[in-house]
């Protein structure tokens, strides 16, 4: 579905928005990157970090204490 | 659609494990959210620039220095920091409770920073102080005085005392 998926589970901070912004570099323009983690912190920080780069969040979902997030390069 | 690109510098004056983390992490970050970030390595600070990082933690004149250990979040009294073996005993637990619990090492956040382009530059006057030579250290840093870190910090946005 996404063009990449990022497993970051069990990784902490900064290590999940690191690790995101090296993948979104293999990512076409306007293409999708899904990041996988289990930090909770990360849900403010994937917000944060879209808002400042320009790319869109597209969708952030929970489960279980696995966090889901979908991020459109848009920038 | 984003901010207008701010800029940062640090100023890393500690060398502890514990002190590595936040100029490390912030660095780092700030490079992966887009802005160009700029470190000056003095005094205490210079041995991260190490190719051979040996970083240790002490408990000593740290009161909150509090580990989860059995349950509880525990310290340790200054008099027994003075035991020889002990500094390095915490040493070894504050690695171990970070790579337990995911937390990149500061080998793995420097490396990344490298990677993401952030300028080190390592205090001149700190290596002769110190007799640090600069083959002892990681590839790609530069050399400066007080001076270029002021105009680094006149040009940042953000400048940070760590």
């Amino acid at each position: 579905m996404a063009d990449h998926t990022l497993d970051a589970k069990g990784l902490n901070c900064p290590l999940p928005i690191l690790k995101a912004r090296k993948a979104l570099k293999e990512v076409p323009d306007n293409g999708t990157l899904e990041i996988i983690a289990t930090d909770p912190g990360a849900v403010a920080d994937f917000e944060a970090f879209c808002r400042q780069t320009g790319n869109e969040l597209l969708e952030h979902s929970e489960d279980d204490g696995i966090y889901t997030f979908l991020i459109k390069k848009t920038a | 659609m984003s901010a207008e690109e701010k800029s940062m510098s640090i100023i890393v004056t500690k060398g502890s494990l514990d002190w590595a983390y936040p100029p490390f992490i912030l660095a780092t970050t700030a490079a992966a959210m887009g802005l160009p970030v700029t470190m000056f390595f003095t005094f205490y600070g210079l041995p991260l620039l190490l190719k051979d990082l040996k970083l240790q933690v002490t408990a000593a004149g740290n009161p909150a220095m509090k580990l989860p250990m059995m349950g509880m979040h525990m310290g340790l009294p200054n008099l027994l920091t003075a035991i020889p073996g002990v500094d390095a005993g915490c040493s070894v637990m504050m690695k171990n409770l970070i790579k337990k619990k995911g937390v990149a090492s500061i080998d793995e956040l420097r490396d990344m920073a490298v990677e993401a382009e952030v300028r080190m530059i390592a205090c001149q006057m700190t290596m002769d102080l110190f007799e640090y030579d600069k083959k002892d250290m990681i590839e790609g840093i530069d050399i400066g005085g007080a001076a270029t870190y002021i105009e680094c910090a006149t040009q940042a946005d953000i400048n940070l005392f760590i």
